[in-house]
């Protein structure tokens, strides 16, 4: 299989008051096109930042950042939000879910960056829904829908625009044990059924096996070898 | 368009604020309307190029009587086609809080300066035969339920007859229909009574008269034929001022209060008062949707969109308010405003409003559209 994210001695600074605080030292890392990755870490560690620069919400101070062929960390930041729209699709922690807008609206957000009609952005819409078995709860309000439906609505979103990748913050952190098990399941289906290519930041061991392989992140270096799990 | 759901959800996410700032705006726009479609409507009014009428007084005061024979002198000038004279009658039917706007003149003339009134031949006729007779304005006449034939006692406190006593009696010969524009004027609601006939009645201050209306032949011209007319009645003991119709009214109202300033003023303080409150409404609606403003940048929005985001939606809650203020003022406005103006919104001044909601929008969407352009995802997401 060929790299989708390739990073390059990838260095990264926060300027803290008059302190210059580096969260990342010169990581290097490949992740290839229909992996399940499992990035886990204690907080701090710096893993959250790495998933940042890999979906380009951030510009690395040093170093290169490769995805699906294209040097991110040189984009400005209008030619990056164009990028994300094309080719990531985010699930976060706590959801983030527009609470005006119903599942199929909040769905339909990514959809209207393209060129897509009207008619046909209903459709995808209601096929990202129907993926995650939420099709029936289209004009619910997310107030209206539990956390792991919340959670499943979020996915839709992520989906819709059929993204390159699929980043995910925590996207357990926030629920039981019992959906998370199925956010996890369905993430694993997308995974080895679509081909999604997965990368998803986790404490949770449990959530991390998971995934096809996991890495460790602590005080911002990628601390052992890669290792594979059997998913 | 496929934007609006996005704008619309976000302009009610929090609806009371929203309703509130609504209800301000709408009311702003509201007073906007009314005070500046009155003042307009006075200004257009007055500035009727083809008014050919001038008014002459006596230079002390409007007040102070001249001489009727002045007028034979008046007509003499050229480019005068006929002259009017009018007298205050200063009366009242029944107690002297229903004041009636009653005045005394050559009512053959007058029909003829004033054909805006639609005094009928008939009606002048009637006048001739009936030397207690009064024409009357169709608004006093429903005002009162009076009809033809009616004999109206009206009091007054200026004018004892010679018979004495202040108690006149007047016999309705007519009612006039004016045109729209002036039947919602003073002139639309007049009492005409004959002046000779209130002249020889009369106890004192004979052959005088407060006031000569003179209909000219060119409006173009009425600066150089007032001059001439105040020039015949120079170094005498009564002179003259005389000037265009509209001039006049204008010099009147503004005795009585300069409704430019006074509307300017006003609507300039409100529309002030209102620039902060909308912009702190829509700062506030802002701040508290960074994390979701961050979400829609991470997916993919780039600041400029999500800035034309908010200022869509500041120009939205203006814009809707203040059309719905604006044509409430258009309803208020036939109702109040006839007592001005003409008794309807001029379309300049709608237009106007509608300019000024859009600078409203953009003065106080802009601040929190710049904050959402330069919101940084991820400080925003971690909530930093």
């Amino acid at each position: 299989m060929s790299n989708l994210v390739t990073l390059k001695d990838v260095v990264k600074r926060y300027q803290r008051g008059k302190q210059a605080v580096e969260v990342l030292h010169g990581v290097n890392l490949q992740i290839e096109q229909g992996e399940f990755l499992a990035l886990m870490g204690p907080s701090g560690s710096g893993k959250t930042t790495l998933l940042n620069l890999i979906a380009g919400l951030d510009h690395p101070t040093e170093g290169e950042v490769t995805v699906a062929g294209e040097r991110i960390d040189t984009l400005s930041g209008g030619q990056l939000a164009k990028w994300r729209a094309r080719h990531i699709g985010f699930v976060f922690q706590f959801y983030n879910l527009l609470p005006v807008l119903s599942a199929a609206r909040n769905v339909e957000v990514p959809l209207l960056l393209t060129k897509l009609s009207s008619g046909q952005r209903k459709q995808n819409v209601k096929a990202a829904l129907e993926l995650v078995g939420l099709a029936d709860r289209a004009t619910h309000k997310p107030n209206e829908l539990s956390g792991g439906q919340q959670q499943r609505v979020s996915i839709a979103r992520a989906l819709v625009a059929d993204p390159t990748l699929l980043v995910c913050d925590e996207p357990t952190g926030d629920l039981d044990r019992e959906n998370a098990e199925e956010i996890l399941k369905l993430l694993q289906a997308l995974n080895s059924q679509h081909g999604k290519t997965v990368i998803m930041v986790t404490h949770d061991p449990l959530a991390a096996d998971h995934a096809s392989r996991i890495l460790h992140v602590d005080k911002g270096r990628l601390t052992d070898s890669p290792t594979r799990t059997a998913a | 368009m496929k934007y609006a759901t996005l704008i619309w959800a976000g302009l009610w996410r929090k609806k009371a604020r929203t309703i509130l700032t609504m209800l301000s705006i709408l009311i702003a726009f509201l007073l906007f309307g009314l005070l500046q479609g009155i003042n307009q409507g006075i200004k257009s009014g007055l500035s009727d190029t083809r008014n050919n009428r001038l008014w002459s007084v006596n230079h002390m005061s409007a007040v102070s009587s001249m001489a009727v024979s002045d007028m034979t002198r008046m007509q003499t000038v050229k480019g005068v086609r006929k002259v009017a004279h009018m007298s205050f009658f200063g009366g009242y039917f029944q107690d002297a809080k229903n004041a009636i706007p009653a005045f005394a003149t050559n009512i053959d003339n007058f029909a003829a300066v004033y054909p805006e009134l639609r005094i009928t031949p008939a009606q002048l006729a009637a006048m001739d035969t009936t030397r207690d007779g009064a024409l009357i304005g169709r608004p006093l006449a429903e005002k009162y339920a009076w009809k033809v034939g009616d004999k109206i006692p009206l009091g007054t406190s200026i004018w004892t007859k010679k018979e004495g006593g202040n108690s006149w009696e007047f016999n309705i010969v007519g009612i006039y229909d004016a045109t729209p524009d002036f039947s919602r004027g003073p002139l639309g609601s007049g009492f005409w009574i004959n002046y000779d006939y209130w002249d020889e009645a009369r106890l004192y201050d004979p052959h005088r008269v407060h006031q000569f209306i003179i209909q000219i032949d060119d409006p173009s011209k009425a600066a150089a034929i007032s001059a001439a007319i105040d020039k015949l009645f120079e170094n005498s003991t009564e002179e003259t001022k005389t000037q265009p119709e509209n001039a006049a009214l204008q010099a009147r109202l503004k005795q009585l209060a300069d409704i430019n300033f006074i509307a300017n003023s006003i609507v300039g303080a409100v529309m002030f008062t209102l620039l902060f409150l909308t912009a702190n409404t829509m700062m506030q609606s802002v701040r508290e949707r960074i994390p979701e403003l961050a979400v829609l940048k991470t997916l993919g929005f780039s600041g400029r969109r999500v800035s034309a985001l908010v200022i869509a939606e500041s120009l939205l809650l203006c814009l809707f308010a203040a059309l719905a203020g604006l044509v409430l003022s258009m309803g208020a406005i036939k109702v109040i405003g006839s007592v001005f103006g003409p008794g309807r919104l001029p379309e300049a001044v709608f237009v106007e409003g509608l300019l000024i909601a859009v600078a409203l929008a953009i003065v106080s969407g802009l601040p929190p559209a710049l904050r959402a352009q330069r919101l940084n995802i991820v400080d925003a997401l971690a909530e930093r």
